[in-house]
């Protein structure tokens, strides 16, 4: 049961968190606690988490607080103690990993990923792993194998996909900080729909050695956080090359918890700021255009120039990632096949015994419909017959949009435009569509095909009373360029809406009731 | 534009190593064409001298020198089979009745 | 089934055979292809494994530098170009060994592209065989086969998956169509694949044991008509692990497709399979969409550059090409050409070049590899590398008859004792204390006894018949237990008659 001090001490900001734990005010167990509690609480309501482990939070905890009192904890990074919850698309060593999928239940992972062994270099318990669609395919962790996760805002509402677990978790206090996977808007899109903050890093700006695969030339590990400096601190601790991960850039993590300090200066003139003509009009809610307009002006308040940048093949972004992202997909899930780890489903009788058979009956079992769809569709646009027509145009479209972003960022020094055309959806209300499901990413999708960094910040909630996405992208390896206006802008939206958007959230979970 | 039938759609299916059922293929099939007929536009925009993108960022490989390191205990590796045997992992025949 | 095959002779009148090879030759290096895995020859099952070669998921590959040395040494010793540029591809394809369910091979992109390989015949004529590309990728696990019948794949209850090999670099050379070889199709693939065996190991990047899965090669034939210029369809034999086979096969499948194309039969396009118990190939399944393998870029892996200068550097530590080396080493041993073919096929060549660097003749370092340490290593059933002697030891004893402290014999006992693990041959003689008995009193009380008791041998060598001398000797050496030097003892003997 969480007491108010406990509700104090859940609100603070990682950073605050972790200017309290160096000051020896509180200890790293007390926040795990803290949060376990809360977990507890809200678990029944909302199943962000699919797997808690808190043994293994205390024990860091326990070993983090042995350190701090020895004064051993000087080189650690700022974050140091921290609690952090993980999208369980990481793998974790000792902790069951499954992507959400049937098909992984039960797999305990030999290893741990690179950036969860900087995590546990960092002193920062890992409270436990967060829900997502299956094999973070989807936009409403409506496709989870066990089932989805509810959005803190409205809870008969999704709280966006894949890494809804993660920002739902973050959302509602369940833990301050969380990691996720963005392949199309997995982190942003979430973020944008719970009120949180999101950041996908330039692809090849954190290690994805030990991130499961679902499409790889586009997948990229970010911090999921209620602010933007959290956010920066978290990317400075995952961040780096790791010579395990071939794609990983060889160069220093740009300095961007400094950028974000300067940008709660509110201070942004000189800076030019690139409205995204094609991710700006059409298909968006009435009340997120209001509100990514109301940021705009906010932006100009404090001295950036606004210019209008045209990216043409950006109508064509959705598309080509529909061909290379299913394409890679239908290689890198292959491995599932019921030989090494997971799930194994013999034929029926009268079926012959055999190992392709076996194959084929696990993972018509273990995967789940948007999962099947996908891997079909990326066979077909690898085979033979349509590899110049489809995946070949989709990586030429890709060079085209790759081109437009350079031709924006000569023009403009950070890009802006609304995270998702929507708030939260209802349940259901996309399932049976697919591609109204695709249009969530519409916006997000870009970065991710040019490689470039992004991230969604809150921009106020919505005529409807929900939590509304404000996108930046940056230069690629310049991800310090999109931390400055973002902080500035969260500054100034917390002074307009008076206060922070998550303190408009309704916790009761916070006061010992579930969250239903 | 490609077109899935029916057949294209078993014919995936076998080529992806799942076991579709009738019903799932015929769904599938549906919700294919409609996705086929809206990604289809990517034919229409890059001419031929637009080299394709595989990688976003472009990077040449990093070597790694051929320094061993400890390999994953035996049982480790083993643990999440489905069947072992003998420290190895059980594959049904790999043969059918035909062959 | 016994198929109809036509006379060799027959059918290489009536056709014209166009053969192609593509070899697989294991890498030795340290570790695996894209991962840090300690590659061992024997290891327990499942034991060289990191989360990569096992296919874990969040597993990625990172390239194996000496992996890509060693395909430049390839690239270079078989004339390719070498692309600065190329670019791992995924092969998908499911299969119980394969641990991703792809394998990570070249496609569009090969490190190596074209190049070519003179082969030298047995009559002296020199062949080129042309070469497609030498890409890198990853070789597959082990399946052991339970339940049938002498560990077949055909009739097995189950299989049982042993990843070591999985991840260990391959390099597969692709040669195209060797056109214009007529019937010595066999002759010609044998001479490559053994060409390209003494290539790969003077090169230091692969053991090139075939019998060991060093080396193996998928053997394509196609037949057409004299007078043809269009390919005909051609089999596929996949595995063969021998130089025999590969010969064989070639015969076989130009006798087998000549008696259906000669009968208006069509070939059919398949992957065949060479049986070493009845020296004939069998079909395997019919090639369809299986084929299908939707290559693409691999997305974990980015372009492999290769700059003049890393081309520059590797092209510095290549060794002499064996063919040169055997045309050198041949001329300064003064050997003929039988002489150092079977100096190759037993695989003695650079232990007898040790020998001749550690100060023994050729003639002597020649005899002994071929003889007495062969003889050896074929009961032992090992190779001659692994016998527990050396260059060294083998000059030595060489050294000690040129000094005349052994006679033949004595060095033979000597070589026996070293292949014994008795130590070195200094050791040796001292243990059993040979030595050679000369001109000592010894040796003319031996020679006189020996005559005393074959008083007819005697006779006959008295009357000037020489033939019955090996008996004498032989009783002498017999009595001075194997230790006179059978020239004194001749010389001693013909003294002694006369006298």
């Amino acid at each position: 049961m969480s007491t108010s001090q406990d509700n104090d001490l859940l609100r603070l900001s990682a950073a605050q968190m972790a200017s309290r734990l160096r000051a020896k005010e509180i200890s790293s167990r007390e926040l795990v606690d803290a949060h376990l509690n809360v977990i507890d609480a809200a678990e029944p309501g909302l199943h962000a988490f699919l797997k808690v482990s808190a043994d293994e939070a205390r024990a860091q905890a326990d070993e983090f607080d042995k350190k701090n009192i020895a004064g051993e904890v000087g080189s650690l990074p700022e974050l140091a103690g921290v609690p952090i919850a993980i999208k369980d698309m990481i793998v974790t060593k000792g902790i069951e990993t499954t992507a959400a999928s049937k098909i992984l239940e039960g797999w305990v992972p030999p290893y741990d990923a690179t950036v969860i062994e900087k995590l546990k270099a960092a002193g920062m318990p890992i409270l436990g792993k967060t829900n997502l669609d299956e094999f973070a395919q989807g936009s409403s962790t409506e496709h989870s194998a066990f089932g989805p996760t509810r959005n803190p805002w409205d809870t008969s509402r999704v709280p966006g996909g894949s890494g809804g677990g993660s920002a739902a978790a973050v959302a509602a206090f369940e833990a301050p900080l969380a990691l996720g996977t963005d392949t199309g808007g997995s982190i942003r899109q979430p973020g944008a729909l719970t009120g949180t903050v999101g950041v996908k890093p330039t692809y090849g700006g954190v290690s994805r050695f030990g991130a499961i695969a679902m499409a790889s030339s586009l997948d990229q590990i970010g911090p999921v956080s209620r602010s933007v400096l959290d956010a920066a601190l978290l990317q400075e601790v995952i961040g780096g090359h790791d010579v395990r991960d071939s794609t990983s850039i060889p160069m220093e993590v740009p300095a961007l918890s400094k950028a974000a300090r300067e940008g709660m200066r509110r201070d942004l003139k000189g800076l030019k700021v690139g409205l995204i003509k094609q991710l700006g009009g059409d298909g968006y809610q009435p009340g997120v255009k209001q509100r990514f307009n109301e940021g705009v002006k906010l932006l100009q308040d404090m001295g950036a120039e606004v210019v209008e940048v045209d990216c043409p093949h950006f109508d064509y972004a959705l598309a080509a990632y529909y061909i290379i992202m299913p394409s890679e997909v239908s290689s890198n899930l292959a491995r599932y096949d019921g030989m090494r780890y997971g799930l194994r489903v013999m034929p029926p009788e009268g079926v012959p015994q055999t190992a392709a058979n076996m194959m084929a009956y696990t993972r018509e079992a273990g995967f789940g419909d948007e999962v099947k769809r996908r891997i079909i569709l990326g066979i077909y646009a690898l085979s033979a017959g349509y590899y110049d027509a489809w995946y070949g145009k989709a990586q030429q479209v890709r060079t085209l949009i790759i081109h437009d972003f350079e031709q924006a960022f000569e023009k403009a020094d950070v890009l802006i435009s609304p995270t998702s055309p929507s708030t939260a959806f209802r349940f259901g209300e996309k399932m049976d569509d697919p591609l109204s499901m695709y249009m969530n990413d519409i916006a997000t999708i870009p970065a991710n095909m040019a490689g470039t960094p992004a991230m969604s910040i809150p921009a106020g909630l919505s005529d409807d009373g929900l939590p509304v996405g404000f996108q930046f992208i940056g230069p690629q390896k310049r991800d310090d360029v999109m931390y400055k206006p973002a902080a500035a802008l969260e500054a100034a939206l917390e002074e307009q809406w008076g206060g922070p958007i998550w303190s408009s959230l309704k916790t009761p979970w916070l006061d010992g009731k579930s969250a239903k | 534009m490609p077109t899935f039938t029916r057949e294209t759609v078993a014919h995936l299916g076998e080529l992806a190593q799942i076991a579709l059922t009738d019903e799932e293929a015929t769904r599938m099939q549906g919700e294919l064409n409609v996705i086929a007929d809206s990604i289809n536009k990517v034919q229409e925009v890059a001419s031929d001298d637009v080299e394709p993108t595989a990688n976003p960022i472009p990077l040449e490989a990093y070597l790694r020198p051929d320094i061993p390191q400890a390999p994953l205990k035996r049982e480790d590796a083993l643990a999440g089979a489905p069947a072992t045997e003998d420290g190895m992992f059980v594959a049904p025949r790999i043969l059918g009745d035909e062959e | 089934m016994a198929e109809h095959l036509m006379k060799y002779s027959d059918a290489v009148k009536e056709f014209d055979p166009v053969f192609g090879l593509e070899t697989h030759v294991e890498l030795c290096t340290n570790t695996k292809l894209f991962c840090p895995a300690h590659i061992e020859f024997g290891g327990e099952p499942n034991t060289q494994l990191t989360p990569v070669s096992l296919g874990l998921p969040g597993s990625l590959p990172v390239v194996n530098r000496t992996a890509v040395d060693f395909a430049i040494k390839l690239g270079l010793a078989l004339h390719c170009h070498i692309n600065e540029w190329s670019q791992f591809s995924r092969k998908n394809y499911f299969y119980p060994d394969m641990p991703r369910d792809y394998q990570i091979s070249q496609f569009d992109k090969p490190t190596n592209g074209e190049g070519y390989l003179d082969v030298e015949l047995d009559d002296g004529t020199v062949f080129r065989v042309p070469i497609e590309r030498a890409h890198i990728e990853d070789d597959a696990g082990k399946n052991t086969h339970v339940g049938g019948t002498d560990g077949r794949i055909e009739g097995a209850d189950h299989s049982l998956v042993d990843y070591n090999r999985a991840g260990v670099p391959l390099i597969e050379i692709v040669t195209k169509p060797v056109e214009g070889a007529g019937e010595r199709v066999p002759e010609i693939a044998g001479a490559y694949m053994r060409a390209i065996r003494d290539i790969v190991r003077a090169l230091g990047i692969s053991h090139g044991r075939m019998e060991q899965g060093n080396m193996r090669a998928d053997v394509n034939i196609s037949l057409r008509r004299k007078g043809d210029t269009e390919l005909g369809t051609r089999s596929e034999t996949k595995n063969v692990n021998s130089f025999h086979g590969i010969e064989r096969t070639l015969q076989y499948e130009i006798r087998r497709q000549a008696a259906i194309l000669d009968a208006g039969g069509e070939i059919l396009q398949e992957t065949r399979h060479w049986d070493e118990a009845t020296q004939t190939t069998a079909g395997g399944r019919v090639k369809s969409d299986a084929n299908d393998y939707r290559y693409f870029p691999d997305p974990d892996l980015v372009m492999l550059h290769i700059t003049p200068e890393h081309i520059d550097e590797i092209s510095k530590t290549m060794p002499e090409m064996p063919a040169e080396r055997r045309k050198r080493l041949q001329k300064e041993w003064g050997l003929s050409d039988l002489e150092m073919r079977d100096l190759i096929n037993a695989d003695a060549l650079d232990l007898v070049e040790e020998t001749v660097k550690a100060g023994a003749g050729a003639a002597g370092a020649r005899k002994w590899w071929l003889g007495e340490i062969s003889r050896e290593a074929n009961s032992r059933g090992v190779s001659l590398e692994e016998l527990p002697i050396t260059p060294s030891d083998v000059a030595q004893v060489e050294k000690l008859v040129a000094d005349g402290k052994l006679n033949d014999k004595l060095a033979k006992q000597t070589v026996v004792g070293v292949l014994a693990g008795e130590g070195a041959p200094d050791e040796v003689v001292r243990k059993h204390g040979y030595q050679v008995v000369s001109d000592d009193g010894a040796l003319e009380k031996a020679v006189d006894e020996a005559l005393a008791q074959n008083p007819d041998i005697a006779e006959k060598l008295r009357s000037g018949n020489m033939k019955p001398m090996g008996a004498i000797i032989g009783a002498v050496m017999k009595a001075t237990r194997g230790q006179a030097d059978a020239k004194a003892v001749s010389a001693l003997v013909i003294k002694k008659i006369k006298g």
